[in-house]
């Protein structure tokens, strides 16, 4: 087992997200608590979420911190389609996609030329802009938001009163293509561009990767990916406003299972998604109701901890070969 | 619209501008010594309100007598997360930029957390100090007396700045690790000695500005969140590690917020702030007086 080539290895890891999406959809058999499976709906969601951050924050290494724009316009349009046009989620949800991810062309053509922590500045302030514009858009329900209302079980408007399985099982749907596409694009062309123009932009440059393209095609994926997710989250909350849906909580929210599982890594998001998510809903249900902050200081402490004491994140407990491979 | 109203909008923006720069000079200086963004920055600032705040409560020190013990506090408080987190954060041989990125702001969030829990969420201000709610009258213009000060404090902290760089050994040590801190190393200045003053005197600089801004700003667990994101822009448009471009970056987002403020709504006014920052380092990508 000392030295698994590439091709077994990646076997391997097809085989085992088979494994885990097969017992996580077994879950909800025997776990029927209301609480616990809202927990399980997040925790798949942001699994997915931050696979996708992951594509472009992790394997391209361009780090954006305002990713909560892509997650907001696809809830947006998904709600405003829906309750101002009668178009049903699904289409509203594809909608959403292709928008976010004609805006991240749009706005990866200026964003992308710039450094480190210009780019990363750029992402909040974009997002923030955008923030800021639908808070004040009345037709888009302003400060108020947009109530998506419920009458009935549908799975045509994706809508259940009674029960969270239909969240459940289009969450770990929206995980597992997630992966996949992860899974896919690692042993792709653009893969390799990726992570050559990560480690060293100008001499990918020189040996003929399309530096720039890159960035635009990992940007694109990334938007559309979240952005599903984003239309996710409104039907499966039923309300959005602006501060429910595009502020920068959320930007990190998405950013951070992939940082603290192992960011550039295949299963780091999941990792940190499975660690991060109940961790947060745990401290908030038990010890934070009262709004007195220690929901925040075991979150943030967490977030210092794991980011001193493993820099390759979490994934890099598990096996030395990984964390090798992650530095690389 | 009149001339006087514009002439009104763009003094205070200029005052403000100037507390801007003052707020963010600390993360400049900062980011100059050792490349390190500081993202609990806005945190650092909320305390030094906080600090402000409670001197003034219990001990009825007013802010403008309680401001060198707000930013020796600060000073204290600054070199301490340094030696504490931040160097630790360096020490990471992989994913660099994202340790550092993340220990931060994981140390923001705990701070904010921490004000939740001691401070309560409850919104405080601090109501009959010297100076708050008091304004001056100079040829028709209007200005309040606190900012007025805040901006006289900014243009003597970077006056003072600027002599102690150029002049004292500190200062030169100071450049000289930015410069080189491998060379600095071999010739015998301990770095982390230097990283831990620079960390102290960056958060000093925070807690003067806190202190100031305690006397007309509410004060809250999350006033920071707002404040660190124009100190960001300040601290890019001017060029990040640029002391002086700090100065320069703050006026130009004090007079743009101000002149937003004139022709869209209040709750707008940041987007103007966003907006250049994104036009400048568009056409330049290095801010307006970087050289890295």
């Amino acid at each position: 087992m000392h030295d698994v080539t590439h091709a077994v290895r990646r076997r391997r890891d097809l085989i085992v997200a088979a494994v885990l999406i097969a017992l996580a959809a077994c879950v909800p058999l025997f776990v029927k608590d209301v609480y616990a499976q809202n927990i399980m709906v997040l925790t798949l969601m942001y699994a997915g979420l931050s696979q996708s951050w992951n594509i472009l924050g992790g394997y391209c290494g361009q780090i954006s911190l305002g990713h909560a724009l892509y997650f907001g316009l696809g809830a947006y349009v998904t709600a405003i389609l829906l309750t101002k046009f009668g178009v049903l989620p699904w289409f509203g949800m594809l909608a959403g996609g292709v928008i976010s991810a004609a805006i991240a062309l749009a706005l990866g053509y200026p964003t992308f030329r710039l450094g480190g922590h210009y780019f990363a500045i750029a992402t909040i302030v974009i997002a923030e802009i955008a923030f800021l514009l639908f808070l004040n858009w009345d037709w888009a329900g302003a400060a108020l938001g947009i109530d998506i209302m419920v009458r009935e079980d549908s799975w045509a408007k994706f809508q259940f009163t009674r029960s969270k399985l239909p969240y459940f099982y289009f969450a770990l749907l929206f995980a597992a293509v997630a992966w996949l596409v992860t899974w896919w694009l690692e042993n792709s062309k653009w893969g390799y561009w990726w992570r050559a123009v990560k480690d060293n932009p100008d001499a990918a440059e020189s040996l003929g990767v399309v530096v720039f393209k890159s960035k635009m095609g990992a940007g694109a994926i990334s938007a559309f990916l979240t952005a599903i997710g984003g239309a996710f989250y409104a039907m499966f909350v039923s309300y959005i406003d602006p501060d429910a849906v595009m502020s920068f909580q959320f930007s990190l929210l998405i950013a951070l299972p992939a940082v603290l599982g192992g960011i550039g890594t295949l299963w780091g998001p999941v990792l940190g998604a499975a660690v991060l998510i109940p961790v947060t809903e745990l401290t908030r249900s038990f010890i934070g109701g009262s709004g007195r902050g220690v929901d925040l200081i075991v979150y943030g402490s967490l977030i210092v901890i794991v980011s001193l004491m493993r820099p390759d994140g979490l994934l890099g407990l598990f096996s030395r070969k990984r964390k090798v491979e992650a530095a690389r | 619209m009149t001339a006087e109203t514009i002439i009104q909008s763009l003094a205070s923006g200029l005052l403000m501008g100037l507390l801007y720069g003052l707020i963010a000079v600390g993360l400049s200086l900062i980011f100059g010594l050792m490349n390190i963004v500081n993202f609990a920055h806005g945190e650092f600032l909320m305390l030094s309100m906080y600090g402000a705040f409670f001197l003034f409560a219990f001990f009825a020190i007013d802010p403008l007598l309680s401001m060198p013990l707000v930013a020796a506090g600060m000073f204290v408080f600054g070199a301490a997360i340094y030696l504490l987190i931040v160097r630790f954060a360096m020490r990471a041989k992989t994913n660099v930029g994202m340790v550092q990125i993340f220990a931060t702001f994981g140390l923001a969030i705990v701070l904010r957390g921490l004000a939740q829990y001691f401070f309560t969420p409850d919104y405080r201000s601090i109501t009959n100090s010297w100076l708050g709610g008091k304004t001056v009258s100079i040829g028709g213009i209007f200005l309040p007396v606190p900012q007025l000060v805040g901006a006289a404090l900014a243009i003597a902290a970077f006056g003072a700045l600027y002599v102690f760089i150029k002049r004292t050994d500190f200062g030169r040590a100071l450049e000289a690790t930015r410069e080189d801190a491998g060379a600095v190393a071999l010739v015998g200045i301990d770095q982390n000695r230097v990283f831990a003053l620079g960390w102290g005197l960056g958060s000093a600089l925070v807690g003067l500005a806190g202190a100031i801004m305690a006397t007309f700003f509410y004060i809250y667990p999350d006033v920071g969140a707002s404040f660190a994101l124009i100190a960001y822009v300040v601290v890019a448009l001017g060029g990040f590690g640029s002391v002086f471009g700090a100065f320069a970056g703050g006026i130009l987002v004090g007079l743009v917020e101000a002149t937003t403020a004139l022709v869209m709504p209040p709750s707008l006014k940041a987007v103007g702030i966003y907006a250049v920052y994104l036009l400048v380092v568009f056409i330049r990508p290095r801010g307006l007086f970087g050289s890295i």
